[in-house]
């Protein structure tokens, strides 16, 4: 099994390793990310409201794909407590957020993910899980989970690279795309993603390599048709850029594409995406509390600009922020925009 | 750097060619771009010719250009492989049918 960058001590498992490379703009000659937005009039770049609550539940994952920019794994120990996911339910509890997005890691694997959902569904919230679809496959205890999805209404969001078990296996690892397959027919059976059924079951298109996404809508087509030979059906799909951070990050480094990379997305920078970008709508929240404008910025572990536990919880204060940026950031706003639902344009 | 006759980095300058003429430039940029556009055919269909003539023309830029491009538009490794599959058997066959004119020639010369 690979290891997490963090277990081999790599430099870019750190937020500091990491943002030294993205902060050296002057030496591939690309123009800060900031100067670019205040060019088309954002030099303070405020969220528009918040509506979607985006909790990391923490890194632990059954698997140790490639591209991962959480660097989970099943190495990673990091994982949110039932206290911290009650202090998350009373932060939001009444407010206007109506959406809550669990992610990871694999967060099924968190011991209290089932009561968090329950609790989430109870005070009002819609929910949506982003599920690898191996989990459900990786120990008989997860094996109902399409069941337990269906009962709370929960919106399952799925990866699945490529409809081809070379590409897929190659980014997420040996037998995932036999074992998404399975998943994906599991959840089918139980009625996401089937017309007349209220249980949506959405897909994550991220591209093999260093490139971009393409037109989203045509992946949406190739995807329905060639998942079809499997007897497979969903809802959408959201065609998302890989950006610079953590094992992308590495990879591109590594692989010595960095530089080429951050030219495609510099020169794919849509001023439209850019307005549109999910940091502008989102709240995230790490593990161990903290909150972030995106999970990206997690990672990075660049902290609001507000009061930043969810202990002090200060909807006003996170409403009129101002997001922090950073080069990476290029990648939301390449092309068609890219977000946790996809192309923003 | 290596000297080579082909260099990557040129692509990306491939647009200068304006600068030295400037009318005829911007016309064959803005008819390649509405080559490319959706029409009669998809914009996926038109760069699959686009690969298959790229081999045929062995233009190593239009070959990583057109590439890169397919993988954006989630084409997989076996159509573009049938693409350059389509290439030889043109190019191949165009190479053999030639074979007539041999053959021609060849009765046209023994008794
Ligand atoms: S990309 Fe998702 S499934 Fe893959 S290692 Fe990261 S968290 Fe796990
Ligand atoms: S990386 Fe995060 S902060 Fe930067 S633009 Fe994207 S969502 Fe916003």
């Amino acid at each position: 099994m690979l290891k997490s960058l963090k277990r081999q001590n790599h430099k870019l498992s750190s937020p500091e390793g990491q943002i030294e490379v993205l902060d050296d703009a002057e030496s591939i000659n690309i123009p800060s990310f900031e100067d670019k937005m205040a060019d088309i009039g954002f030099s303070q770049f405020k969220p528009t409201g918040i509506e979607i609550f985006q909790v990391n539940v923490g890194k632990m994952c059954n698997q140790v794909c490639a591209h991962c920019h959480v660097d989970a794994g099943p190495d990673r120990k990091e994982i949110m407590t039932k206290e911290t996911m009650q202090q998350c339910l009373d932060a939001i509890e009444g407010t206007d957020i109506k959406i809550v997005d669990l992610t990871g890691g694999a967060p099924e694997m968190n011991p209290h993910f089932r009561w968090f959902v329950e609790e989430l569904r109870a005070i009002g919230k819609d929910v949506i899980v982003r599920c690898n679809l191996t989990i459900i496959l990786a120990n008989p205890k997860y094996n109902d989970l399409p069941e337990f999805f269906k009962k709370h209404k929960v919106n399952v969001v799925s990866s699945l690279p490529y409809f081809t078990a070379k590409r897929t296996d190659a980014q997420r690892g040996d037998g995932v795309f036999d074992k998404s397959i399975k998943a994906l027919q599991m959840l089918n059976a139980v009625g996401y993603g089937k017309e007349g059924t209220d249980l949506k079951l959405d897909l994550v298109y991220n591209p093999a390599g260093a490139f971009l996404p393409g037109d989203q809508e045509t992946l949406t087509a190739q995807f329905k048709r060639k998942l079809l030979e499997y007897d497979i059906e969903f809802n959408d799909l959201f065609a998302i850029t890989n950006l610079p951070v953590s094992r992308f990050l590495e990879y591109l480094v590594k692989t010595e594409k960095y530089e080429d990379y951050m030219h495609e997305l510099v020169n794919a920078f849509n001023p439209a995406a850019a307005a549109g970008v999910m940091c502008r709508n989102t709240l995230s929240v790490s593990w161990d509390g903290y909150l972030y404008d995106c999970d990206f910025n997690q990672m990075l572990e660049l902290k609001v600009n507000a009061p930043s536990h969810i202990s002090e919880f200060d909807l006003k204060a996170l409403s009129n922020r101002e997001i922090i940026l950073n080069q990476h950031c290029y990648g939301c706003t390449a092309g068609a925009g890219s977000s946790c639902g996809g192309a923003t344009t | 750097m290596k000297e080579t006759y082909y260099n990557k980095e040129d692509l990306k300058k491939f647009g200068e060619i304006t600068e030295w003429q400037k009318e005829l430039g911007d016309k064959f940029f803005d008819y390649y771009n509405s080559v490319f556009k959706e029409g009669a055919l998809t914009a996926r269909e038109k760069s699959l010719i686009a690969l298959a003539v790229s081999h045929a023309v062995q233009c190593p830029y239009c070959i990583d250009a057109y590439t890169t491009d397919l993988l954006k538009k989630g084409v997989d490794e076996e159509q573009m492989m049938e693409a350059v599959h389509v290439t030889a058997a043109i190019k191949g066959g165009a190479a053999l049918v030639h074979g007539v004119q041999m053959m021609n020639q060849v009765n046209d010369k023994l008794m």
